[in-house]
């Protein structure tokens, strides 16, 4: 056509600047959380914030990556996989364990087989959760999220009830856990992690390239010879997987994805799901070394990480919500 | 050949297609029309597989739907529901570049991109081809998710209410087209519409569904008899023809029609053919 000529020009900007400033910034960010006020103890102090800094990394990513690829399945950018009541299953596990066996009991004071049992309880409740809701022919992914929710607010409710039995002394161990937090990372949990992210990720990985069909809606994706209720099967036990793995890691921290996937959809002029998944994981990371940095030199702990995280988190989800109800 | 043989489909206790049986010709333009709620749609999506039928099969060239690979099939045929929202940002571009998932699998060839070129050529979309979706006008709107469905360059197109939203001109510019592809390019073409007289006109076929059943399945021209119309519908409805078009009009009482001398309930206006 010769239409051509009178062609407006491509409305995009690049996505490739500012994922490099990103990039830039979480490293940056990350070397100076290394070195800063080391006082020269080198062989000290750096494989012990090399641990914190690699599980604040595994989990910005993680928590990034899986928050853009549940909000493209629900075609939804305020929900994130929280929803789904991992982060309470969480804590009510951590009550109960202590509740029932006591916090001296290898389970609750073996930090790997507690990360091992919780990661497991996760995975095992989040499965189960999609066998029964997902599957089958009415498969509907609204009547599952609601399930979760409905889930999450019973486990809460369990968690608060066994925290009033419990000896005050025991009550300590857990509220420690009901923050999440990267001071009690050892190298032992970061490495099972890592594999079994990487595991999921790599299952997960050929079904990704469908991603951005997948968020056109059911029906245009059936069109395009997507196999619909597969696709979205395998990412959502992913997501659920990966979840499962961070929240074991360092504690409930899923809001954190709304903050990082909607910056992604902000900064990067794109609708492609593969340079939003990277914008994310890197803003995963800057928000939770940046947070951690924060936390460490200015507030010198005295707020839990969450607090941080959560209260710029829910500014943005308030302005969000005004922001969409001004569209209307 | 798409063949739906003895569909039947059913929401609750409701009923919505009663066994219905009809064939889909290659090279030709087939409309499905009827009142609201006579399960147009739920014809058009059971026989793109986007609704599983409660009984009875859909075969394309004698063969079960379900027995295609779902790529496979998405080259052969296409579908384009209403009501088509889609909550992301994309440039009109971007969205008709989706089209050629089947082949490409988000990786646009050569010749993917002469493809994309061709379908916004043919919607008359080339100079709003890098506007985002939410800056167009419903119609625009429209022509961009038909542009997508021509860029998928299937031998079946399955089109519901692709008038909707759309005025006068880009109706009848959406009609051309659909006649293009169906005489130029030898594709088939399938489209639930609601307005008798541009389907009469431009189509080789119509099914008229009634509560679940075909109540019509001819030639489009011999749909637009009064008797038939208003087995349809359920109104009365005078034919005529002006310029060599049949038309009907629907929307005067009966009396007023009968009163200005045109011919109503069941008379058959005499045809210059």
């Amino acid at each position: 056509m010769q239409a051509e000529a009178a062609v407006s020009p491509s409305v995009r900007r690049s996505v490739s600047r500012p994922i490099a400033g990103l990039a830039v910034a979480a490293v940056v960010l990350i070397g100076l959380f290394m070195v800063i006020n080391a006082a020269g103890l080198w062989g000290y102090v750096l494989p012990r914030r090399a641990v914190r800094a690699g599980a604040m990394a595994l989990s910005g990513i993680v928590i990034g990556i899986s928050t853009v690829i549940f909000q493209s399945i629900t075609a939804n950018r305020i929900l994130t996989p929280g929803i789904m009541g991992l982060d309470r299953l969480y804590v009510l596990i951590q009550s109960a364990l202590i509740y029932t066996l006591g916090s001296s009991h290898p389970w609750v004071s073996n930090l790997r087989t507690n990360f091992l049992l919780c990661t497991g309880a996760m995975a095992v409740f989040a499965v189960a959760l999609h066998r029964l809701f997902f599957d089958g022919k009415r498969a509907n992914i609204y009547v599952m999220l609601l399930i979760g929710v409905v889930a999450g607010t019973l486990f809460d409710s369990l968690a608060s009830f066994l925290v009033v039995l419990i000896d005050p002394n025991e009550f300590l161990i857990i509220q420690s856990r009901m923050f999440a937090s990267f001071n009690r990372i050892t190298v032992g949990l970061l490495w099972p992690a890592a594999l079994m992210t990487i595991a999921v990720l790599a299952w997960a990985a050929p079904t990704l390239r469908y991603l951005d069909v997948l968020a056109l809606g059911r029906d245009h994706a059936v069109s395009l010879g997507v196999d619909y209720q597969g696709a979205v099967r395998r990412l959502l036990i992913a997501v659920f997987l990966l979840i499962a793995v961070s929240t074991a890691l360092v504690g409930p921290i899923t809001f954190l994805g709304l903050i990082v996937a909607n910056l992604a959809y902000e900064l990067l002029d794109t609708y492609r799901r593969g340079p939003l998944m990277v914008g994310a994981g890197l803003g995963g990371i800057i928000a939770l070394v940046g947070g951690q940095l924060l936390l460490e030199h200015v507030f010198v702990f005295s707020v839990p990480l969450p607090v941080l995280i959560n209260f710029a988190g829910g500014a943005l989800f308030m302005y969000l919500l005004l922001k969409e109800r001004a569209a209307w | 050949m798409v063949e739906a043989h003895a569909i039947v489909k059913r929401y609750g206790p409701r009923t919505v297609l009663n066994q219905v049986s009809v064939t889909v010709e290659p090279g030709q333009l087939t409309s499905f029309i009827g009142p609201n709620g006579a399960g147009k749609s739920t014809l058009l999506s059971i026989m793109t597989r986007l609704v599983p039928a409660d009984a009875g099969e859909v075969r394309l060239d004698g063969r079960p739907l379900a027995r295609y690979d779902s790529r496979e099939l998405a080259r052969r045929i296409s579908v384009l529901r209403q009501f088509n929202h889609v909550p992301l940002r994309l440039t009109v571009r971007e969205l008709v570049s989706f089209g050629r998932f089947p082949y490409s699998h988000g990786r646009l060839t050569k010749a993917d991109e002469e493809a994309v070129d061709r379908a916004l050529a043919a919607m008359e979309l080339g100079d709003i081809q890098h506007k985002l979706l939410d800056q167009l006008s419903g119609g625009q709107r429209q022509r961009a998710f038909i542009a997508m469905v021509v860029a998928q360059e299937t031998d079946y197109v399955f089109l519901d209410e692709p008038l909707n939203n759309v005025d006068m001109k880009h109706a009848v510019q959406v009609m051309k087209l659909l006649r293009r592809l169906v005489e130029e390019e030898g594709r088939s073409v399938v489209v639930v519409m609601h307005d008798v007289n541009l389907a009469a006109y431009y189509s080789d076929r119509v099914v008229a569904l009634k509560e679940g059943c075909v109540a019509f399945d001819g030639p489009a021209q011999d749909m637009m008899e009064p008797a038939i119309l208003k087995n349809v519908f359920g109104i009365d409805v005078a034919v005529g023809e002006i310029h060599s078009c049949r038309v009907c009009v629907y929307f005067a009482e009966a009396e007023q029609l009968a009163a200005n001398g045109h011919v109503a309930q069941g008379a058959i206006a005499p045809r210059l053919k």
